[in-house]
């Protein structure tokens, strides 16, 4: 695991619903009490961090959430205003551009154009020497990528990018990126999953066409939600048993006992499942019995991450 | 009104929208196959289904058509199939490809973009397009009048919506002819655009390189002979969202963020002047009874159970609770929301539903009244 920390920048990746952003924010709590200078990206529009750490929408800042931590939410509009101004050097240069209709029907017409600038943003931040004007260093991003479907095209934006591009700046840029987020020794994955049949699926062949089509390695599966093993098999038994005399809330409570040793154990046939579907290092996460995820679950979870 | 029934009543199309992993493309098949058993016609048009859930359904080799499910999968399941349950899976590249063909005003044109490097790298990753395939695909099944109902089950889509916009938005795609003027910056057009563009051309090009801009705009001109078929098709995709055979079902899962999200696409699909017959929350913690303490559950628990058992009993009692309040407490925010709008609970099953007999199971919460529901919840029949 300390390897994975030690990247220069983490994707966080998976199907959706199965706890990304969670896991990104505790990823970047266990970094940030390591003495990590940690950045947590959001792309996409998503704010969980804003909502994690009660703070007013975070946006296209990097805002500091907890020590050694901060957040951002990358809005590709604005990456590539910001990108421009750094290849055109002259503010009155952008803003002519930016300014026409041909640039905007392009900006909004090329596909994948969005997915580009956003991977870029994520570049710079993991940079030693930041392009942007008195930003400061970290020593590790991570990225709450978006899901799965979404998530492979996203990554393979740069490499899509360098091919259609043959030659020119943006080709040399986006092959910058490319090898940048294919260098293991830089760039690590992380992918979640759940103790259930879709997820698992997914997490294979997702983590199948990201080393295949990205030529990106991954590091850690994170199995999220498993419940606690809390009934044996005995148990289960005798209170099946037990069911049959019960009355009231006592059946009530019998019965949610049973379920869980049901659902449990499907979690355990799953678990073996993803085991066996995967090549990379598995690593189980307990689900949290809370109604809303605040930062000492979070911290407790980050504890759980490595 | 809280059935899916009221639902589906009378219409011909139903719309299944949410976030990712809340159980879409599951609500959608239990909804198809629910409707199909009780006597319709229906095609569930799908995004990507768990291999296990497709292969239940005998549809390993599911394409870019609608297959028919074997009516004999449902016997063993006990449940009679009165009508026909066809599903196909989405494929936005090859749906993609079909439009093309459809609209290529000649053979040249059509190969012209076919193989256009461009194209072919990006058209699945193309502004919306995607949601727009599966908005194309719905039409076309539409048109064809094969079927009493059609279950669409959208893409996930973080930009909650995506697919609402998604025909306009392929028609600005489309239309070329802002680039067409400005990549002729010395013919007729230059004078049209002013010189204020060609310095903002010239600019373009340092970023770009000329080469990325020429093989652009060779990828923008060969879709420009094709912007009428398109604008009319999507128009005609448009109408058919509003049409008053349509319904927008929301499906959600019941934690707080889930929940928030269903309000909100709520609120855009009543913005937007569409249909939406209700909201669908999948894996609700049902509540037992309200005013348990889980003392003297303890005390209950323990005549029947050594102490041990029955303290681990109590406590995961307390936690599942803890979960049913929550969810209770999530799902009454929603339905004053949706205030008269139906909002159906389906309960957290024991196992995962990936199959025909699980989906069947679902049905039985699907398609009960509000009252049936709490008694099959309460009787444990999960």
């Amino acid at each position: 695991m300390p390897e994975l920390l030690d990247k220069r920048l983490v994707f966080v990746t998976g199907k959706g619903g199965v706890g990304k952003s969670t896991i990104s924010i505790a990823l970047g709590l266990a970094a940030a009490s390591r003495g990590k200078r940690t950045i947590v990206c959001e792309v996409g529009g998503q704010e969980t961090a804003s909502r994690v750490f009660r703070r007013a929408e975070i946006g296209f800042h990097e805002v500091e959430v907890a020590d050694n931590l901060w957040a951002i939410s990358i809005d590709p509009d604005q990456s590539l205003r910001e990108y421009l101004l750094l290849q055109l050097k002259v503010r009155a240069m952008r803003d002519l551009l930016v300014r026409s209709r041909v640039f905007n029907y392009l900006a909004a017409a090329t596909p994948g154009l969005k997915e580009l600038v956003t991977i870029g943003k994520i570049w710079e931040l993991a940079q030693p020497d930041r392009r942007v004007k008195k930003a400061q260093e970290y020593d590790l991003v991570i990225v709450d990528a978006p899901a799965t479907g979404h998530g492979i095209g996203f990554l393979q934006t740069p490499r899509t990018f360098a091919g259609i591009a043959r030659v020119g700046p943006v080709h040399a840029q986006a092959q910058a990126l490319d090898t940048f987020i294919t260098n293991h020794d830089t760039t690590g994955v992380a992918i979640v999953s759940l103790p259930e049949e879709m997820p698992v699926n997914e997490t294979a062949s997702l983590e199948e066409s990201l080393s295949g089509e990205i030529g990106m390695e991954v590091d850690r599966v994170y199995m999220n939600g498993l419940y606690p093993e809390r009934f044996s098999s005995g148990d289960a038994d005798e209170l099946t048993d037990a069911l049959e005399r019960a009355g009231g809330p006592a059946r009530a409570a019998v019965r949610a006992a049973l379920s869980e040793h049901r659902r449990c154990r499907s979690q355990r046939e799953q678990l073996q499942r993803l085991k066996q579907a995967v090549s990379s290092p598995v690593k189980t996460l307990p689900f949290i019995f809370k109604p809303q995820l605040d930062v000492p679950s979070l911290e407790r979870l980050a504890g759980a991450l490595v | 009104m809280a059935t899916v029934t009221d639902i589906v009543e009378g219409r011909g199309i139903c719309i299944c929208a949410g976030s990712g992993g809340v159980g879409k493309t599951t609500t959608s098949a239990a909804l198809a196959a629910g409707l199909a058993a009780r006597g319709q016609k229906v095609c569930v048009l799908t995004i990507d289904p768990a291999k296990r859930l497709a292969d239940s359904l005998g549809l390993e080799e599911l394409g870019n058509t609608p297959k028919q499910v074997d009516p004999a999968l449902f016997e063993p399941c006990g449940v009679e199939l009165k009508g026909e349950l066809w599903a196909m899976q989405l494929d936005a590249k090859a749906t993609f490809d079909e439009l093309v063909r459809k609209h290529a005003p000649d053979a040249e044109t059509r190969d012209r973009i076919l193989e256009n490097r461009i194209y072919r790298q990006l058209s699945n990753a193309l502004a919306g397009s995607q949601e727009y395939m599966a908005m194309e695909k719905l039409f076309e099944i539409h048109q064809e009048g094969r079927y009493d109902f059609l279950v669409l089950d959208t893409p996930p889509s973080r930009e909650a919506l995506d697919f609402l916009d998604a025909p306009k938005r392929l028609t600005q795609f489309i239309e070329g002819r802002g680039m067409q003027m400005f990549m002729k910056p010395t013919g007729v057009a230059a004078k049209v655009v002013g010189r204020g563009s060609s310095m903002a051309f010239s600019v373009l090009k340092r970023v770009t390189g000329l080469d990325l801009l020429s093989d652009l705009s060779e990828f923008f001109q060969a879709f420009s002979g094709m912007v009428d078929g398109f604008r009319e098709r999507a128009k005609r995709v448009s109408e058919l969202l509003g049409d008053p055979a349509t319904t927008f079902v929301v499906v959600c899962g019941p934690q707080g963020e889930p929940i928030d999200e269903a309000v909100y696409f709520h609120r855009k699909l009543v913005e937007a002047q569409l249909p939406v017959g209700g909201v669908i929350v999948n894996k609700v913690h049902y509540e037992t009874e309200a005013d348990l303490t889980s003392g003297e559950v303890q005390a209950d628990l323990t005549d029947l159970l050594d102490d041990d058992l029955a303290e681990r009993v109590a406590r995961n009692f307390a936690d599942y609770q803890a979960l049913a309040e929550r969810d209770a407490r999530n799902v009454e925010h929603l339905q004053r929301e949706l205030q008269p709008k139906a909002v159906i609970r389906i309960p957290y099953l024991d196992e995962d539903v990936h199959d025909l007999e699980a989906l069947l199971k679902i049905d039985r919460y699907l398609f009960a009244s509000e009252e049936q529901r709490e008694e099959l919840a309460a009787s444990g029949a999960a």
